[in-house]
């Protein structure tokens, strides 16, 4: 069986399709520019101390412990915005075929259970 | 008799064979970094009072690092936009900036940010003899704070013969600037800028320390997990390389040749992988420099 290339030969259909091409890059570049930009963020927000911040603000008392999970959780929603981006942009994601968003909802599924697993693991019932 | 859909699209499933075969590759690569993932937080959750420590890594070189891979990450899909575009000059010039990112990024893992760390000592004190190097510790000043305690001493080891001679009777540390004054506030956090150990050094005699370990795998939960997720991840980086350079190189051009359009798919799918080391470097990099 022979394939037909996907893109037609004829030039001037590609020269159209190419255009559609390069209008994609300016955007890669915009992306690649914002996740630079939320690295840098992420570094300076883990030296900001949001247990001081927040009992400051709110007038009560945060102690050293839960002020480091609020750090853990800002660092874990910018890293979740920027792993989107990766994924939706670079990894064109945003409009992909339906058997790939099959294969990664299982993968999901799977990887959160993976996760369970270990909060069961910690969350012992028998010794705690 | 031609393999069907190498490089035209199934009408049912409109893919070619690689992208659906890179997907479910990538999907049990989810799965292997989410157990190693979990295993980090597991071991995190279950880390007693001092002993997760901070602020280990050189978080400049970790910031630099990750731009790196965000850049090549760009410069690779801007390579597969290149090809789409028929450029294959703009393609080879690209191709040739991530395998370069590629290249830089191990090089600083494995000549600057691994081998720092099996020069660097930690000794651990017995619980009874901390109250002894409290000026190195200022743990009363933390218990005081709620802060989790200092237990253990780190720098630079001055008689390393102390490992092996039995006769000695006491470690000599060139201290961390952290243990020189404990108990400065601004030392309660870890710092942004890495300072190498002072020229001041504590003796620590053998019969108070619980144990003494280089800044290795050994070392800790933290350093065990910090080897195992990136040396794992460099092995990607590598691998990513490899096949970026056979795509570089000129044997890829009879390809592109041949069929631009056959070149372009397996950059992308091989710039899909790509991503995803990507992406797990910025989970990576929060998780193990920041935190």
């Amino acid at each position: 069986m022979n394939n037909p290339p996907d893109i037609a030969q004829d030039p001037a259909e590609h020269e159209e399709y190419a255009h559609g091409v390069h209008q994609h890059v300016s955007r890669y570049l915009i992306v690649g520019a914002v996740l630079l930009f939320f690295t840098l963020l992420t570094v300076a927000l883990s030296y900001v101390d949001f247990g001081g911040f927040f009992s400051w603000l709110f007038h009560v008392h945060i102690s050293p412990k839960t002020g480091g999970k609020l750090n853990i959780a800002v660092a874990l929603v910018v890293a979740a915005f920027k792993v989107s981006l990766v994924g939706l942009i670079f990894m064109h994601l945003a409009a992909e075929k339906r058997l790939i968003y099959r294969v990664l909802i299982f993968t999901g599924f799977f990887v959160l259970g993976l996760f369970w697993l270990t909060y069961l693991a910690w969350y012992n019932p028998i010794t705690r | 008799m031609e393999i069907p859909y190498t490089i035209s699209t199934r009408p049912d499933t409109g893919l070619w064979n690689a992208k659906i075969g890179i997907w479910l590759f990538l999907a049990s690569e989810v799965m292997l970094f989410g157990g190693l993932f979990s295993a980090y937080v597991f071991l995190r959750l279950d880390a007693g009072p001092g002993e997760w420590p901070h602020g280990l890594l050189n978080v400049p070189v970790g910031t630099m690092n990750t731009a790196i891979l965000i850049m090549s990450s760009v410069t690779v899909v801007l390579a597969w936009a290149a090809l789409k575009m028929r450029r294959y000059r703009a393609y080879w010039w690209y191709m040739l900036a991530t395998i370069l990112c590629g290249v830089i990024f191990l090089f600083v893992k494995l000549y600057y940010e691994w081998p720092q760390k099996f020069e660097h000592y930690g000794v651990f004190l017995k619980p009874e003899a901390r109250e002894k190097y409290e000026q190195y510790l200022g743990n009363h000043r933390r218990e005081e704070k709620g802060l989790e305690p200092r237990i253990e001493i780190s720098g630079h080891l001055e008689n390393r013969e102390a490992l092996t001679d039995p006769n000695a009777k006491e470690y000599e540390i060139g201290l961390d600037p952290v243990f020189t004054d404990p108990n400065n506030p601004a030392n309660d956090r870890p710092h942004f800028l890495y300072v190498p150990p002072t020229d001041k050094v504590a003796k620590i005699e053998k019969e108070d320390v619980g144990r003494i370990d280089s800044f290795g795998p050994w070392h800790s939960a933290y350093f065990a997990s910090y080897f195992t997720i990136t040396g794992l991840h460099g092995a990607h980086v590598l691998g990513g390389v490899i096949v970026f350079l056979y795509m570089w190189l000129p044997v890829s051009k009879k390809v592109y040749q041949r069929n631009p359009e056959h070149l372009a798919n397996r950059v992308e799918v091989a710039g899909l992988f790509w991503h995803f080391v990507d992406l797990v470097w910025i989970f990576v990099f929060p998780l193990f420099y920041l935190l």
